[in-house]
């Protein structure tokens, strides 16, 4: 009876726990998790800067030749919407080591808050599979977008902000 | 006769001495000086041998199942320079690997720490012996124990039998 029960608890924490790594990336319509970002600068940016806000939240690191390719194209929306004040870009550093981290901020001139993820904890949270990964994340504070890999170039990005933005 | 204060002869040699001496602790404090300026600036350059050794307790952070040591993309050889950067700032390897837990995730140990659900993996294979060992004493016990039935007499039926055969002796008799 007692090797019964033991075979049923485990078997139970294990499905939990694979049911849990097997959820995917976050989609369209779930909650944007809660998270805390601290930048390279110093400054703590959390969900309360982000409430009523359109927020992109871009995973990349220095050493992802595919986080390139769209580097440009971010910097250059953000400074088409930086000025409104409803529009917030974060860039999250994943698994990365900083002196690449900020020659590779220098080297395409981003300067929308970007910092490194500590211990990968919003990595987790958005349940993220590599980079570069985007989710940009509406006024309620709920997923509206997923883009696995990097953008084709700023109309894309444009297109699914100016969807969740007033007109 | 001499003098308590009377004072020695000359001798060149003493002074010599005294010069050489004099230079001698020059040499030493400026050593000693040039050796605390390294030391503020940080230890000597590590060797690949000794950055691989903690690399190889590391894990890659993009590929799957490949330690640091042997990983050949960016990510990796940006954290083997890490590994190297602080080990010049005098880290003890266990700071680094707490570091590397810090900053990117448990995940990049090569053994999980035991906490949370990771527990299960250092728990789990003792306590299923644990149990196969005592599910398989008992087990064992039971079946030496075991009375072989229809082979044995029992006590009862023995003395009923031993009570007819003396009545049958007794009305022979």
């Amino acid at each position: 009876m007692l090797a019964w029960g033991f075979l049923i608890v485990l078997l139970a924490l294990v499905a939990a726990q694979l049911r849990s790594a097997q959820r995917g990336v976050l989609t369209r319509g779930e909650p944007a998790p809660e998270f805390t970002l601290i930048t390279f600068e110093g400054e703590t940016i959390d969900t309360e800067d982000m409430t009523g806000k359109v927020v992109l939240v871009n995973f990349w690191a220095s050493w992802c030749k595919p986080c390139e390719q769209e580097a440009e194209a971010l910097q250059t929306a953000w400074e088409m919407y930086s000025d409104r004040g409803d529009v917030l870009f974060l860039g999250v550093d994943y698994v990365d080591t900083e002196k690449e981290a900020l020659a590779y901020l220098e080297r395409f001139g981003i300067t929308y808050p970007n910092g490194p993820d500590i211990g990968s904890a919003i990595y987790y949270a958005f349940r993220a599979r590599g980079v570069p990964e985007t989710f940009i994340i509406n006024k309620l504070g709920e997923v509206a977008f997923v883009k696995i890999g990097p953008f084709e170039g700023l109309a894309e990005i444009t297109s699914q902000i100016d969807l969740l933005l007033e007109p | 006769m001499r003098t308590r204060n009377q004072t020695r002869p000359y001798d060149g040699k003493s002074d010599q001495m005294r010069i050489v001496f004099a230079i001698g602790f020059l040499l030493l404090a400026l050593v000693g000086s040039v050796g605390t300026a390294s030391a503020q600036e940080g230890g000597p350059t590590p060797s690949p041998d000794e950055v691989n050794a903690i690399a190889k307790n590391l894990y890659c952070p993009v590929c799957a199942n490949v330690p640091l040591d042997v990983c050949g993309t960016a990510a990796c050889a940006q954290w083997r320079q890490q590994i190297a950067d602080l080990l010049t700032e005098g880290y003890t390897e266990q700071q680094i690997y707490d570091y590397f837990v810090q900053q990117y995730g448990p995940s990049v140990l090569a053994a999980p720490p035991a906490s949370g659900f990771n527990w299960l993996i250092y728990a789990l294979p003792p306590a299923v012996l644990l149990l196969a060992a005592f599910f398989l004493g008992r087990g064992l016990l039971n079946w030496k124990s075991e009375p072989v039935k229809g082979h044995r007499a029992t006590k009862k039926s023995s003395n009923k039998y031993r009570q007819r055969l003396e009545n049958e002796l007794k009305a022979r008799r």
